[in-house]
């Protein structure tokens, strides 16, 4: 019972800050990937970055269980399954999570990307077993460094905590020096809504 | 008006801080399947099977990793699913609250009037497949921008930057070249 109600304070603030960031209003996704106006990525950016700082530095004080993580696997579908994803992305301005969360506002489209993403994930379903013997799934889940604890390998020899919480101050620092766009002129414009 | 950045990658990186310290890292394309398999299990009763020491499936997808997948679609009142419903109903009260979408964009989003105009049809016929390549990727990779870019970078897991790496390679030229107007 407890996990059921974690889950719905916390879904319902993930969906929440969702909607408030512009991450499921395909014209902030839209000025995002064509680099018009990265405030969107600004604000990703810093949130990978706070997460990870926080995640980390909780484990080395002993306030965060470290069997908490959850790492995939690396392997060659990670790539082209991330190609794929990218592609529908910037086409759809959605990705499930923030799909989601706009047929949930009221936004039509939404609904068709739902529906579309139910039959992908059915096709998939259906196609898992090729993928499988062509080898194209076979990877270990590895970290960039050794967290203490986390039984999972890693890259280097770096004590893998404090790297992370290196890296998460470069999220950071990355998030504050990216300029509102890289592309085209003059002041980067906000979607009206 | 969104929040600004600061304010915005904070929350973000709170909720995302807050799932890992009290559950686990979140993600969300794993519910496609989720709600698929409890569909097709509706229409034919013998996709899921009850085992000994817990479920199965005909299908090799639901059926992998001791049939976990087919266990959390027979018991949907689980964590991961009842996360992704959570979300709809924060993301609906929280449009609610900004006094909702307006209706010109719940039927068209701005930067697709700008270069497509008012082609409502198009613009749900591209959602579709959209939709459709984004949850196979999805799936293919094992996360999605949660799961993997998001969870998993602040993990410091490979996977999420393999991952970061293919969906930005092909997210940027694609949205270049599809919303050349910016709206």
């Amino acid at each position: 019972m407890t996990t059921i109600i974690l889950a719905i304070v916390i879904g319902a603030a993930f969906g929440a800050v969702l909607d408030r960031i512009g991450a499921t209003n395909p014209n902030w996704i839209g000025k995002m990937l064509t680099l018009t106006n990265l405030h969107l990525m600004k604000t990703i950016l810093l949130a990978i970055g706070t997460g990870s700082i926080l995640m980390f530095a909780g484990q080395m004080a002993g306030l965060v269980d470290v069997g908490h993580m959850s790492v995939k696997a690396a392997y060659a579908g990670v790539f082209i399954g991330g190609l794929m994803l990218g592609a529908g992305w910037a086409a759809a301005g959605y990705c499930p999570g923030t799909g989601v969360c706009a047929a949930a506002s009221g936004r039509k489209d939404a609904l068709f990307f739902i529906a579309g993403g139910l039959m992908g994930a059915a096709a998939y379903m259906m196609t898992y077993p090729a993928w499988e013997s062509a080898g194209l799934l076979d990877g270990g889940k590895l970290t960039l460094g050794e967290v203490p604890g986390a039984g999972y390998d890693a890259l280097s020899t770096l004590p893998g905590d404090i790297l992370g919480i290196v890296i998460g101050a470069g999220f950071v620092v990355i998030a504050i020096a990216l300029p509102e766009r890289l592309r085209g002129g003059g002041e980067a414009v906000a979607p009206a809504e | 008006m969104v929040l600004n950045w600061k304010t915005g990658g904070v929350l973000l990186g709170l909720v995302f801080f807050l799932a890992v310290l009290l559950v686990k890292p979140i993600g969300v394309s794993t519910q496609f399947v989720i709600l698929d398999a409890i569909i097709a299990d509706t229409v034919n009763p013998d996709l899921i099977t009850q085992t000994e020491d817990g479920y199965s499936s005909t299908n090799a997808y639901l059926a992998k990793s001791g049939g976990k997948y087919a266990g959390n679609a027979a018991n949907p009142l689980n964590y991961s699913f009842v996360f992704v419903l959570a979300m709809a109903l924060g993301a609906f009260l929280s449009a609610m609250a900004r006094g909702g979408v307006g209706a010109d964009e719940r039927k068209l989003p701005a930067i697709w009037y700008a270069n497509y105009g008012d082609t409502p049809v198009k613009r749900y016929v591209v959602a579709f497949i959209g939709g459709f390549i984004v949850l196979y990727g999805a799936r293919l990779a094992g996360g999605c921008t949660s799961g993997h870019m998001m969870s998993g970078m602040m993990q410091t897991a490979v996977s999420g930057y393999v991952f970061a790496a293919g969906a930005f390679a092909a997210a940027l030229p694609v949205a270049i070249m599809m919303y050349k107007q910016e709206g």
